[in-house]
């Protein structure tokens, strides 16, 4: 039986459900379309690494760093300006979207680049010996030996953009949490937050345990 | 088959491999032996320009390796095998994805792979484990995967980089074993290096030994014993045997 509140502010909580598969959905799809690349680049870029490059893997490293480095809160602000050249508006949910890829990114290629480093550098020799292209490496031994680290990256990734999402409120960008604040905050209905926080334990609890099944199935080592 | 020319390797100041000459003919089981950190590793890297030269010339087949470049280079380490101590096998692919992978980089046509890979994994008496993944497997049984993953694209050498060190006696016995009907069978030049006599001598045509990066003595062995041995050598070989130090002899 769906609480009282929960009943009345239905509409309102599947909008705002809504807006945060958007953010993260989107979020997800910058990871894995740039984030991916970019991670395996930094890590081929390292010392010792088949096209090792101390000035690529600086700047990169650099880049990456000072995104992570900013709250993520003076990033949104930051990026303001960049959001409104892209989008033509830096409010609402397609304008939240920007910075969330940004994050995104920088967030899931450095689990990628740490999740590459765990494959036994005897795995790419071989590859090397066996007259593999840098493509061939990549996809027939890397990704394939690191699926599992991979999978396990995205979903610590996914639950911290979900967290990331919250925040998306102070540029309109709406989403579960910014419903928890707004309705359940500032109106003074503390049940109707702790109802949401629930919800969102629940998606959090639902996305690992997905995650860790599905790395667990994949990992054969 | 293969001849190296006054090559050197240097890994920052220290130079790894001195101004080494050598020639393996073609058919032949050539040993490389020599103590730890004498450099035979990067010898047998060398040869298929994992390692590229800092000076000299690897020829393999008439070609001069490291005057090749990218896709050139590619496609000559298809056609040289090498098997490692630790076997290298991918974790995450079974026994015949792990062996199919030189044909695919090899784009060997598609109909022709599965009958190719099935012919390695009988060869070595794996064929029932082909679903199995590496981890399933004892260390003996991963070692012959990687040399059935070695030979699918049937290479005119074949690289073993301490392939038995791994291994208990038995083990190591029915991988040289396999090592030698590769030879026998194919006709494929396998160099190996070992720090273990015994291995060497039970498998190999000829020995080059190897100390501080320099080519110490090479060697003849027959059903009869070492040959061609200078006095040194002799000594050298019986205090690595025994484990003795190499700058000893």
């Amino acid at each position: 039986m769906m609480p009282d509140i929960l009943v009345k502010y239905q509409t309102e909580i599947w909008v705002s459900i809504g807006e945060t598969f958007i953010m993260v959905g989107f979020s997800i799809l910058a990871a894995l379309c740039i984030g991916l690349p970019v991670g395996t680049f930094l890590f081929l870029c390292r010392k010792g690494q088949l096209l090792e490059d101390q000035l690529i893997f600086s700047s990169l490293n650099l880049i990456v760093n000072i995104i992570r480095s900013f709250p993520f809160l003076l990033l949104v602000i930051f990026l303001i300006p960049f959001t409104r050249f892209i989008i033509g508006t830096a409010i609402g949910t397609a304008a939240a979207t920007v910075p969330m890829t940004v994050i995104a990114i920088a967030h899931y290629s450095r689990l990628v680049e740490q999740s590459l480093l765990d494959v036994p550098k005897g795995v790419m020799e071989a590859a090397v010996s066996m007259g593999a292209s840098v493509k061939d490496i990549i996809i027939k031994f890397l990704f394939v030996e690191a699926r599992s680290a991979l999978i396990l990256s995205m979903t610590t990734s996914t639950i911290s953009f979900i967290s990331y999402s919250t925040i998306m409120g102070v540029v309109g960008g709406g989403g579960i949490g910014d419903f928890a604040i707004r309705y359940g905050y500032q109106q003074f209905r503390t049940d109707l937050m702790i109802y949401i926080i629930i919800i969102m334990v629940i998606f959090v609890q639902l996305i690992q345990y997905a995650g860790i099944t599905l790395a667990r199935k994949l990992d054969k080592r | 088959m293969i001849t190296l020319d006054n090559v050197s390797k240097l890994f920052g100041s220290f130079e790894a491999i001195q101004s080494i000459s050598l020639h393996i003919t073609s058919g032949e089981i050539h040993g490389i032996i020599g103590a730890s950190g004498t450099g035979k590793s990067t010898l047998l890297r060398l040869m298929n320009v994992i390692e590229h030269p800092d000076a000299g010339d690897v020829i393999i087949a008439g070609k001069t390796l490291n005057h090749l470049k990218g896709k050139q280079i590619r496609h000559i380490r298809q056609s040289l095998g090498m098997i490692f101590q630790g076997y290298h096998l991918v974790g995450n692919k079974t026994v015949f994805d792990n062996v199919v992978v030189p044909l695919e980089l090899a784009k060997t046509p598609k109909k022709d792979r599965r009958e190719r890979v099935m012919e390695s994994l009988r060869f070595i008496g794996l064929e029932t484990l082909k679903d199995h993944y590496p981890g399933q497997l004892s260390g003996g049984q991963k070692q012959r995967v990687a040399i059935a993953r070695a030979i699918v694209n049937q290479p005119q050498v074949l690289l073993c980089d301490e392939p038995t060190s791994s291994l208990d006696p038995n083990t190591t016995a029915e991988v040289l074993e396999v090592l030698q009907r590769i030879n026998q069978k194919f006709g494929v030049t396998i160099v190996i290096v070992s720090h273990e006599m015994e291995v060497i001598e039970s498998i190999c045509e000829r020995v080059t030994v190897l100390a501080d990066g320099q080519v110490y003595d090479e060697l003849e062995i027959k059903p009869t014993g070492i040959h061609k041995m200078e006095h040194s050598a002799e000594g050298f070989v019986k205090r690595l045997t025994s484990g003795g130090d190499i700058n000893d002899a």
